[in-house]
């Protein structure tokens, strides 16, 4: 083929990179707006929480992590204990939790990383009256918890540990919480980041200075306040 | 896996050999292949609920996730750094820059024409856009990424903006790879040039007929480099290594 135009040619290659790169940057910027947008029309079509909707990017679902081999398995007969310096310790199995006075929440869940799930519905029992029932003696300071899946730990001062909407929950998303989601008992602190809410939940410790939990060994700050900790602090919370 | 000097029926007229990825280009294509594979099974360790029932340690597949992405474009930077980058260098010219007979390739393959009587350099347009592609979502992943791993420095919208992003481009990302690999696996003489290097004169006259006429007129640049380039395309076989 002989025609001249052959020779001009355009440089579309770097224009795709280049418009790609763009439209990343302005996802950053933008992309918590788009999320909020889908997740309505998610929610309009009634399929949010569902298994599908979860890998919609944007679809404002839970991200599930586990930091053992999988999801941990419930030990038969399972308890929760509440022990340390209290006076009376406690073993609870979850038809005793149940029959608590129960409070119900609708709260996000915002992880440190950046996912967010707004309007979760949440019940269990607030875990400043299972402190009550226990006694905590002089010289407590704060709150150890430990999952049965062996590894993961956390932490909360007292005073954090008796704000009324912090909770030992066994109800989210409407059910009994799942083996995925730390069921059948985990804690949940709606003012703290994620990796707060401890799942599979099995005992509480009362003891008498702030133990750091497993993500604060990686880094992540002990005071885990949504936007006043972990680096910038600034608006994007609600 | 494939060896040299395969005697399939389409070659045993046409001996002779071109040179169309040569040793550097095909080292920095595997690393980054390897690479990528590597980021899509282990973000799908994270990200997928079944998976991370099954996978779990998350701290240990975060670790592998961002040092292999962190790595991820230093095949190609190293392979273009020096003068061993001379052929890669030239295939990004060639990707980057597009004809008007690229547009009508295109034209052609959406109104379900065959592409193969269109005038086709080095790259026809579908590998043009995979390269590009593949570059900018390397570049997009990276960035926002970054914003992930350093979550500190961002604010927790940006935060948001960047899982979306990065959640989003991963889904095309595993698109294209499957498509790439579906057109290697459906084209085996250009799925051999990868391991081998080289490619049938009579392959690249059907699919990248410019091409050869490029190597056999190379355009009048100053110097040997045509002289170079003449022998590169005469010679049986030429330098497969970097020169």
């Amino acid at each position: 083929m002989t025609s001249p135009p052959r020779r001009q040619s355009t440089p579309v290659g770097r224009r795709v990179v280049l418009g790609m790169l763009g439209l990343g940057a302005a996802g950053v910027v933008f992309g918590s707006t788009v999320s909020r947008a889908i997740q309505d029309a998610l929610s309009a079509l009634g399929s949010s929480g569902n298994s599908v909707a979860g890998l919609i990017p944007g679809g404002g679902y839970f991200q599930l992590y586990t930091v053992t081999g999988g999801y941990p398995e419930t030990p038969k007969d399972y308890h929760l204990t509440v022990d340390g310096l209290v006076k009376k310790p406690l073993s609870l199995s979850l038809a005793d939790l149940e029959a608590l006075p129960s409070e119900s929440l609708v709260r996000p869940f915002q992880c440190v990383t950046g996912w967010r799930v707004d309007a979760v519905h949440w019940t269990g029992v607030p875990l400043g009256h299972l402190l009550d029932i226990a006694g905590v003696t002089a010289g407590a300071v704060a709150l150890r918890f430990f999952s049965f899946d062996g590894v993961y730990t956390e932490s909360l001062t007292l005073d954090q540990a008796r704000l009324p909407d912090v909770i030992i929950a066994y109800k989210m998303l409407g059910g009994p919480v799942s083996r995925e989601h730390g069921g059948p008992v985990r804690l949940y602190v709606p003012e703290m980041y994620g990796y707060k809410s401890i799942k599979w939940l099995q005992r509480i410790s009362v003891v008498n200075s702030v133990i750091p939990g497993y993500w604060e060994h990686e880094g992540y700050d002990v005071n885990a306040w949504i936007g006043r900790s972990n680096g910038y602090s600034g608006p994007g919370i609600s | 896996m494939v060896t040299a000097a395969p005697v399939s029926p389409e070659l045993r007229d046409g001996r002779e050999r071109l040179v169309r990825f040569d040793g550097v280009e095909r080292v920095a294509h595997w690393l980054t292949a390897l690479s990528f594979l590597t980021l899509i099974f282990t973000g799908a360790a994270l990200y997928i609920p079944a998976l991370v029932g099954l996978i779990g340690r998350r701290v240990l597949i975060t670790r592998i996730h961002v040092d292999v992405g962190l790595a991820l474009p230093l095949p190609l930077l190293v392979s273009l750094a020096g003068s061993w980058g001379r052929g890669l260098r030239a295939d990004l010219r060639r990707l980057n820059r597009w004809t008007h007979f690229d547009r009508q390739w295109l034209r052609s393959v959406r109104r379900h024409e065959p592409t193969l009587s269109v005038p086709t350099g080095k790259f026809n347009a579908g590998q043009k856009l995979n390269a590009a592609f593949v570059l900018g979502t390397m570049l997009v992943m990276l960035m926002t990424g970054s914003v992930m791993h350093w979550f500190n420095l961002f604010s927790n919208s940006w935060r948001t903006g960047a899982t979306f992003v990065h959640d989003l481009f991963a889904y095309f990302l595993v698109a294209v790879v499957i498509g790439h690999i579906f057109m290697a696996l459906t084209h085996p003489e250009a799925l051999r040039s990868i391991f081998t290097g080289k490619v049938s004169r009579k392959w690249a006259q059907r699919h990248a007929s410019l091409w050869v006429e490029e190597l056999e007129v190379p355009p009048p640049t100053p110097g040997g480099r045509v002289a170079k380039a003449r022998a590169r395309a005469a010679g049986p076989g030429g330098p497969a290594g970097p020169g």
